[in-house]
């Protein structure tokens, strides 16, 4: 039999469809994968095979009786900062020690209604709090790519970018169909780019975003992170709802995203924006660049230079607005109510005690820079001073959306580095999200979709941007950017 | 911005985290660049600009003022460290 993990979600629902295998074999596949990978990857932190295994089988019965619901039987890996109902929920901090919730989260309880599988917990930066998937309380997440310099393998391992990162390990090395994921600066799109992903961060609100760990509030969505266009089309269409529970989740249809594949560019109109051309950003993704929008061209589209003037303003504007909302949104873990509590000698040396030695050092950092720029006297000098640069930023995208429909981006400067490289310098990691941040800044939805390698033999991706709630010309223009470019799967199993 | 010792403790104490001697001393350097590279921003000429508070223009939506949920204490407090009774158990508070 073909090796069933190297199928993309479309090609396994097909073949579930026609019956050539079972839910039971395709969900035993990938706990097999899962076995033998993660402990050199490390992209999951808690695997649920029995649970998979039930699923797997009800999904067979479901599929033998004619019954079978839209991702019936598809093996889905699930980011640990999403709440599962009776499965231990950590966010990778230690903080939340063994938390096992009693509730669902809606992204979550969206995808198991419509028949998928769930695999197990995915690794992630501390509370999403990174952008190489090193801060996370079990560990860094292994690229399954590997860079080759001078032509001589590079033994380094390289990080799967951050903070979903054992999302973008996870299906970039088959060991899920597709994963779930969430972005606050670029979590999502960044971590697909350095391996070689599909991953959208819808709209802010097309998710609801209750049950998911809260980092900072106002810039927070889920979305998937696939091996296809297509594949992530899929995904985002049984992730996304309306939902009561979020009030800031958004009252708007979600369409078949699927059928906007394969439509014509012709009359798309693509804005290529002058201020993206950033320095220290690499030969490898100018290049790219340049190839994504001559592929636009290809395919009918029309480019235009356009100016997104307070661009540079987007990344120290959030070191301000995202470090504020998490460090009131962390202010819940006190060692009381749930999960882990050290003991101090009264009250407040109990909150002090837990939250030092359940914090790691990122998120202390953060949630220390939230309290001062909240703290009496800054608010209006920083926090007030950033949403109205933020405000800026989307009117930007507003005049922006008159001459274009979408606009084309790098994803990412630089293609994957190794582990600590950059994890001594917190600016330089942050920049890792110098094309990505503006567009939660501004709320609007974004798409990475590989574009090709770098000098180094490893992926790189291209972003687009789009309109608020226009998800669908998304996967439309980056389904022609990958229909050009073709798929970057790993090279070899090297940890098989 | 220079952040000093003394700010950085004050500032512990109010987010509640335990920070030694050592730690103060890097997180001073640490704060000071991450706030001095905010700083750009007071190029921004943002007079008469309305601060963002929502990203999408919807109406905040009310629902009926109705219990919802309830009743489920033994799941609240499911997960708590220490618990007696069906309450939160803590060090004493009041001497």
């Amino acid at each position: 039999m073909t090796d069933l993990t190297k199928l993309t979600l479309a090609e396994a629902r097909d073949g579930l469809t026609a019956k050539t295998f079972t839910a039971t074999e395709l969900t035993t596949a990938f706990l097999g994968a899962i076995e033998q990978a993660n402990p050199a990857l490390n992209a999951y932190v808690l695997q649920t095979p029995d649970l998979a295994l039930a699923q797997a089988a009800e999904s067979d019965k479901r599929i033998a009786a004619g019954t079978a619901r839209p991702l019936e039987g598809l093996p889905l890996g699930h980011k640990d900062l999403f709440c599962t109902k009776g499965v231990r929920t950590t966010a990778c901090s230690l903080i939340l020690d063994e938390f096992t919730p009693t509730y669902e989260s809606t992204v979550g309880q969206n995808l198991w209604d419509a028949g998928a599988v769930m695999l197990g917990k995915l690794n992630n930066d501390e509370f999403a709090m990174g952008s190489s998937n090193e801060t996370s309380r079990f560990g860094p997440v292994v690229n399954p790519w590997q860079r080759t310099r001078n032509g001589v393998k590079d033994n380094a391992k390289l990080v799967p970018g951050g903070s979903s990162g054992g999302s973008s390990a996870a299906v970039s090395a088959d060991l899920c169909l597709a994963a779930t994921a969430t972005d606050t600066g670029g979590s999502i799109r960044q971590p697909a780019a350095l391996t070689g992903t599909v991953g959208i961060k819808p709209t802010y609100g097309r998710c609801s975003r209750w049950g998911i760990v809260a980092f900072a509030s106002s810039l927070d969505q889920a979305g998937p992170i696939a091996k296809t266009v297509r594949d992530a089309a899929i995904m985002l269409r049984h992730m996304a709802s309306h939902d009561p529970k979020d009030s800031t989740s958004v009252d708007v249809a979600v369409p078949d995203y699927e059928a906007a594949l394969g439509q014509s560019l012709k009359g798309l109109r693509v804005g290529i924006p002058r201020e993206y051309r950033v320095d220290g950003m690499s030969a490898d993704a100018d290049a790219l660049w340049q190839k994504g929008i001559a592929w636009l061209k290809d395919a009918g589209a029309t480019v235009h230079d356009i100016s997104l003037p307070h661009t540079k303003y987007a990344l120290p504007a959030y070191y301000i607005v995202a470090p504020a909302e998490c460090s009131s949104n962390l202010a819940r873990y006190d060692g009381v109510r749930y999960g882990l509590r050290v003991p101090g000698k009264d009250l407040v040396d109990t909150y002090e005690s837990t939250r030092a030695a359940g914090f790691g050092k990122e998120v202390r950092r953060r949630v220390l820079i939230g309290t001062y720029v909240l703290s009496a006297g800054y608010y209006d000098a920083y926090y007030l001073k950033a949403q109205k640069v933020r405000t800026l930023i989307k009117r930007d995208f507003d005049e922006a959306w008159n001459s274009v429909d979408v606009v084309l981006t790098p994803t990412t400067p630089n293609p994957a580095f190794g582990q600590g490289e950059k994890s001594g310098d917190p600016i330089a990691m942050y920049l890792e999200d110098i094309f990505t941040v503006t567009v939660n800044m501004a709320g609007l939805p974004g798409i990475s979709v590989p574009a090709g390698l770098s000098a180094e033999g490893t992926p790189m991706g291209l972003q687009l941007i789009g309109k608020p709630v226009d998800e669908a010309t998304l996967f439309r223009t980056a389904h022609a950017i990958e229909a050009a470019a073709g798929h970057f799967r790993v090279p070899g199993r090297w940890w098989a | 911005m220079n952040v000093d010792e003394a700010t950085v403790k004050r500032i512990a104490r109010l987010a509640r985290i335990k920070i030694t001697a050592e730690e103060a001393k890097g997180l001073e350097a640490e704060l000071t660049g991450i706030l001095t590279w905010v700083e750009q921003l007071d190029e921004v000429d943002t007079e008469g600009v309305e601060p963002m508070t929502r990203v999408v223009p919807i109406k905040l939506k009310m629902r009926a003022d109705e219990v919802t949920d309830g009743e489920i204490a033994a799941q609240v407090t499911g997960n708590a460290p220490l618990t007696e009774d069906g309450f939160y158990v803590v060090p004493k508070v009041v001497e």
